[in-house]
């Protein structure tokens, strides 16, 4: 076996590969730029070498910094990761001519399936499913109907220069491939000025679902399964799961076996994956192939036990796979959820900055669950700017898909996030969508189901009410310690009372606590009681509590009179008074936030480089207003609508927190 | 026997009516509670203990024979916050507007020197409308009763002020001379002439809010310690700062049950101060994972933010910090930064709090706005406090301590208890580019050669070994174990004791 390894990678994906690689004896090498110096990746690895400034073009992906890292360790083999050098061709040659092996397919595979239409023609050639259509040119609106017809609709009548939706038309019959080819063409010539039309085969309802294969350098090629990935949003998957809760078996059966048939006409070696995009109808057609490891490939080993990682240094140091297709397992379910350092609340704005607290939840192994999280970064690590926004990857496993779903749910509320903006409230709100639970979705899942972006969870009835029983026995356990304060007047001390009005989502709920050695009865007014056991004390921000049984977990922050709670993807400004203050409290007039939708507010904390506009200007829809220079990088923020600039309240040379007013408009 | 007891259910069933019905709605209608509400959710349930229920005005001028309503506008009392005694006072706006008599003040005073006599503190709330105009120099005598009350309280017991309401012309003076005012949010209000006289003398044009609103005193001039959304939340929020705050000057900071590893460690610190000594971070964090539990109580929140106060507890106990913040004017001394730390630093002197003392400064803001107005004597306050203070003072250097700032910041120098450095430490006289400026003077014309000196210097000043040669430093610890090693220091000083030479009292420079 190889003695040292070099990844020519970072984050998550750089640790994982070290993981295996440290369980298989091998050592490491790291390489880093400048932004990376106390990344995980660094302190994890036997070795690091430093190679070059933080932008990735100058150093993770410069193949002559690479190959000097290699010369200058002595490393044997390279694990590119994914992204970077993984897929590219001259990497792996430049590894061969220095005799260093590429955990990886050979290059012939990389180029031929690294070329859309070359991948097309030889998926084609190897009897893989693609998506019907024709590729020639299409004279006139007779030719359209005849070629949509041979295709059979619904067609996609797209423009061959054509891009961001336009001259593209589906039609779902003659009158419609006939009109749809003309306006098509005519769309196509005023925008791109190229009016050549082509067709295929549209495909409805689409789900994204790939094939995970693995072959090795003595001809054994085999499929582990498949992979659902249709959450995405803009094209970057967001939950993965395996198996897929659409497939059946003749299907998967037929997908794995395509899948292997194409990658023993390039002659695959290593792991790979093929991507399918599957309709309605369980029609599935090759979309491409991906070269490399996934970053869903924990999913798969999930399920079936397999360590791709393992597998790849095996293959690429010519050992012989040791499992057959038939030693394949398909066991249980495993959903992967991708936590970006993106505010959902902000349309998914990237946001980087120090992680002040980075707490995953505990992974566990056992026979009837698996909590697993992939991770490069670290509490007190920063996030930069630099490189991909996605941080972690929390698996979960369980021997049902709903075990699964529910595993994940904890998991994610347990989860510990702060001092950077991050999706968990999404992945928890999906989480609980109908939709996503019953596995009815397409990769239009996204857009559909949150047209206007993510505004947050709404807790139903039954949840907020197990939220109020539960911060209403943590703020009764804090209150009995504010009375246990030195310099009390002895035998006058502060009784605290049994009842308390909770407010939460706007609803009022009065409770009753009484509290004893196992922990406490929260009643309601309608004669509910929960019984509450919690090892929660204030301080804590997880709380994990069990309500009659079952299971609450809420990331908790104090605030005045109450508390900040977390779960599920609500976020809950939560009070708890006594019934006297709840009946003052009521009298206090609502002050409603001020109207930010006619300000300018600062994204993220910075300095004001230049404003661009002075009061009374009209701006146009896109105008630069104001540059903010933050982590050494220029920010042009532009106006989001036309309108004028009322006040202007910074000026070059401040500096600014979140959500400052920069200024304001008419 | 009945019909007395019968009278004084009667008699008390007035006087908690106040101003009636109809005014109360009225203070509702505002957004305020009334004043015996106020008590109520300020004191623990049950606890409050009325004093001079029955007091009115002895006026007899412009009528006001005619209304003598019991308790003559003002509520007091006291009563305990979480089992500890406290006095109280709460002006009521629905009698006579909370207009100060002569009576309203002697009942002021009779709670305050209760107060100092049995050592507990003081809480006025203050929804007034000022002197009552029918009682003259009566009512100017009560104020000045009131002022000689705080005045001699001051540094006895903890004096807290809350603005629920107007607090206008000489009124301001109580709250002015007790150790912290928090205002409710657009309800309350103060200044010494309000926008009508503003707007006679010197035709300026100006809101009450914007006079002298919460936002005005706790971001403009400092006057206001807090703000708070409504009453409800600025009355739990006293509630939380008593709990920190010791019941006089002869006893020690309260101490209660806490929920934390006095040795916890905090890997995440090693990683606080970034690579580049240039660029900010949040000394805030710092404060926070040090605490127990994370429970921090900012003092002037809004105001100097280059400088951080407030309190937190260690091992259950009230810590006093104080804090550069290196992520506003790079955590520098100004004018308004030393006055706030250095009142904080002798309250907490004052009344027996251990400060904490984390440093991260590059030295006093350079200007001609910092030397007109005053920066040497105002800076002084700030070096004064930390000299003076006897209480037991433990530094944790983060980054710079640069110059005269790296002095003042609670050095050693100003008898330091414990003096830490971490790793990452520069305590030097200046940064070293501005320094080689100065030694290496003829060499300014060859960038490179003054590169290289700039270089040395680092090499051989920016870190916290000269000072730690020299004993300035106690000790260089790992980021990670400060809190243990602050918990442990402040634990060793339990006892501390120092003996000043007499004297009537200092001559700081005000």
């Amino acid at each position: 076996m190889f003695k040292k390894i070099l990844i020519a990678n970072r984050g998550e994906i750089a640790c994982r590969v070290i993981k295996t690689a440290r369980k298989m004896g091998i050592k490491t090498v790291a390489i880093y730029s400048d932004a990376d110096r106390n990344a995980l990746h660094v302190k994890m690895a036997d070795e690091a070498v430093h190679i070059g400034p933080p932008p990735a073009n100058q150093s993770y992906i410069v193949i002559d910094k690479v190959m000097d890292a290699i010369r200058q360790t002595g490393a044997e083999a390279v694990h590119p990761g994914y992204g970077f050098l993984s897929e590219n061709a001259k990497f792996a040659e430049a590894l061969e001519a220095e005799g260093v092996a590429f955990i990886g397919p050979p290059k012939g595979a990389i180029e031929s399936m690294g070329d859309k239409i070359t991948s097309k023609k030889i998926a084609q050639e190897a009897k893989v499913s693609t998506v019907p259509g024709y590729m020639g040119l299409i004279e006139d609106a007779d030719g359209a109907v005849k070629i949509s017809n041979e295709i059979g609709y619904p067609v996609m009548i797209k423009a061959s220069a054509g891009g961001g939706g336009k001259g593209m038309r589906i039609a779902w019959s003659d009158d419609e491939a006939r009109e749809g080819f003309q306006s098509s063409k005519n769309e196509a010539a005023n925008s791109f000025g190229d009016d050549r039309i082509f067709i295929e085969k549209f495909v409805t309802q689409p789900r994204h679902i790939e094939i995970q294969v693995l072959a090795d350098t003595h001809g054994n090629t085999i499929y582990l399964n498949e992979r659902e990935c249709s959450i995405q949003r803009r094209n970057q998957k967001v939950i993965e799961e395996a198996p897929s809760p659409f497939l059946d078996e003749a299907t998967r059966k037929a997908m794995g076996e395509q899948s292997c048939a194409l990658a023993a006409a390039v002659g695959y070696a290593s792991a790979g994956t093929v991507e399918f995009i599957v309709d309605g109808d369980k029609n599935f057609y090759f979309l491409e192939m991906n070269t490399r490891l996934q970053v869903e490939h924990p999913v798969t080993e999930l399920i079936t036990g397999v360590d791709l990682v393992e597998q790849m240094i095996r293959v690429a140091y010519g050992e012989k796979l040791s499992i057959k297709q038939s030693d394949v397992k398909r066991d249980g379910w495993a959903i992967e959820s991708r936590l970006y350092a993106e505010d959902p609340y902000r349309g998914f704005l990237p946001s980087i900055g120090r992680l002040t607290r980075y707490r995953p939840p505990q992974e566990v192994a056992t026979d009837t669950a698996v909590i697993r999280n992939d991770t490069g970064v670290y509490e007190g690590g920063e996030i930069s700017m630099y490189y991909d926004p996605m941080i972690a990857k929390l698996c979960t496993w369980a021997p049902t898909r709903a075990a699964a779903i529910e595993e994940m749910r904890v998991a994610l509320d347990s989860f510990e996030v702060e001092g950077i903006g991050h999706n968990l409230p999404f992945l928890s709100a999906v989480m609980d969508h109908p939709k996503f639970i019953s596995g009815d979705m397409t990769t239009a899942f996204i857009e559909e189901e949150y047209p206007d972006g993510f505004e947050g969870v709404t807790l139903p009835e039954e949840d907020l009410r197990r939220v109020a029983a539960a911060a209403a026995a943590m703020y009764r356990v804090a209150e009995i310690r504010r009375t246990r304060v030195s310099g009390r007047m002895d035998n006058h001390e502060r009784v605290v009372g049994t009842d308390w009005v909770v407010q939460a989502q706007g609803q009022h709920f009065p409770v009753s606590i009484g509290a004893d050695r196992e922990g406490a009865s929260v009643s309601f007014e309608d004669g509910a009681v929960m019984r509450i056991a919690s090892d929660w004390t204030p301080g804590d921000s997880l709380a994990v509590i069990d309500i009659d049984g079952s299971r609450l977990v809420l990331k908790v922050d104090k605030t005045s009179g109450g508390f900040r709670l977390r779960t599920r993807g609500a976020e809950l400004r939560v009070y708890v008074r006594s019934p006297r203050q709840a009946e003052l409290a009521a009298l206090m007039p609502e002050k409603l936030p001020p109207d930010t939708s006619k300000m300018l507010l600062c994204p993220m904390p910075g300095l004001v480089v230049k404003v661009d506009v002075a009061v009374g200007d009209k701006v146009q829809e896109g105008q630069a207003l104001c540059t903010i220079e933050a982590m050494k990088m220029e920010n042009i923020l532009r106006a989001e609508k036309t309108t004028t600039v009322t006040k202007i309240n910074a000026g070059a040379g401040d500096s600014l927190a979140v959500d400052d007013v920069i200024m304001e408009f008419e | 026997m009945k019909d007395i007891v019968q009278q004084l259910e009667t008699r008390r069933e007035t006087a908690r009516m106040g101003g009636g019905e109809k005014r109360i709605s009225s203070q509702h209608a505002k957004g305020k509670l009334t004043a015996r509400e106020r008590v109520e959710l300020l004191l623990d349930d049950g606890s409050f203990e009325e004093f001079d229920m029955f007091v009115a005005h002895r006026c007899t001028d412009f009528g006001m024979e005619e209304t003598r309503p019991s308790g003559d506008g003002v509520v007091t009392g006291w009563g305990t916050i979480n089992g500890r005694l406290v006095y109280v006072f709460s002006q009521d706006f629905t009698v006579l507007g909370g207009s100060v008599s002569a009576t309203h003040a002697q009942k002021i005073c009779k709670i305050m020197d209760m107060a100092v006599q049995n050592g507990a503190p003081v809480i006025g709330i203050n929804d007034s409308g000022g002197a009552r105009i029918q009682e003259g120099v009566d009512s100017l005598a009560g104020y000045g009763e009131v002022f000689e009350r705080n005045i001699r309280a001051s540094g006895v017991v903890p004096q807290i002020s809350l603005i629920m309401g107007p607090c206008a012309g000489g009124a301001v003076y109580s709250p002015a001379m007790t150790d912290f005012i928090f205002m409710v949010k657009d309800s309350s209000y103060m200044f010494v002439t309000g926008p009508d006289v503003v707007k006679t003398v010197t035709n300026e044009v100006v809101t009450a809010e914007e006079l002298g609103g919460a936002g005005t005193h706790t971001k403009k001039s400092s006057v206001a310690d807090g703000a708070f959304e409504n009453d409800v939340e600025a009355l739990a929020e006293v509630r939380r700062l008593v709990d920190f705050l010791p019941q006089n000057n002869r006893s020690k900071a309260p101490v209660r049950p806490f929920f934390d590893e006095p040795d916890r460690l905090d890997a995440s610190l090693d990683t606080l101060v970034p690579d580049n000594p240039n660029t900010p971070y949040d000394m805030k964090e710092l404060i926070l994972k040090l605490a127990d539990e994370g429970d921090f109580y900012e003092i002037q929140e809004d105001f100097a933010k280059n400088i951080i106060t407030g309190f937190v507890r260690l091992e259950g106990q009230t810590v006093g910090v104080v804090a550069n913040q290196p992520m506003v004017l790079a955590g520098c001394l100004d004018i308004d930064s030393s006055r706030k730390a250095a009142r904080f630093v002798r309250f907490c002197d004052a009344f027996e709090i251990p400060l904490l003392t984390l440093v991260d400064v590059p030295g006093f803001l350079p200007g001609t706005s910092q030397e007109y107005a005053g920066v040497i004597k105002h800076g002084a306050k700030l070096l004064y406090a930390y000299g003076e203070a006897t209480v037991p003072k433990v530094t944790v250097i983060t980054r710079k301590a640069y110059g005269g700032a790296y002095v003042v910041m609670s050095s050693k120098h100003l008898r330091g208890d414990f003096n830490y450095a971490w790793p990452t430490a520069e305590v030097a006289v200046m940064g070293a580019k501005g320094a080689t400026e100065i030694l290496y003077r003829s060499e300014l014309g060859d960038p490179e050669k003054i590169a290289q000196r700039t270089a040395d210097y680092e090499e051989r000043f920016a870190n916290p070994f000269v000072a730690a040669e020299r004993g300035f430093v106690d000790e260089v610890i790992a980021p990670q174990t400060t809190r243990k090693r602050v918990c442990r220091a402040f634990a060793s000083l339990r006892n501390k004791q120092v003996h000043v030479p007499w004297k009537k009292h200092d001559n700081i420079p005000l």
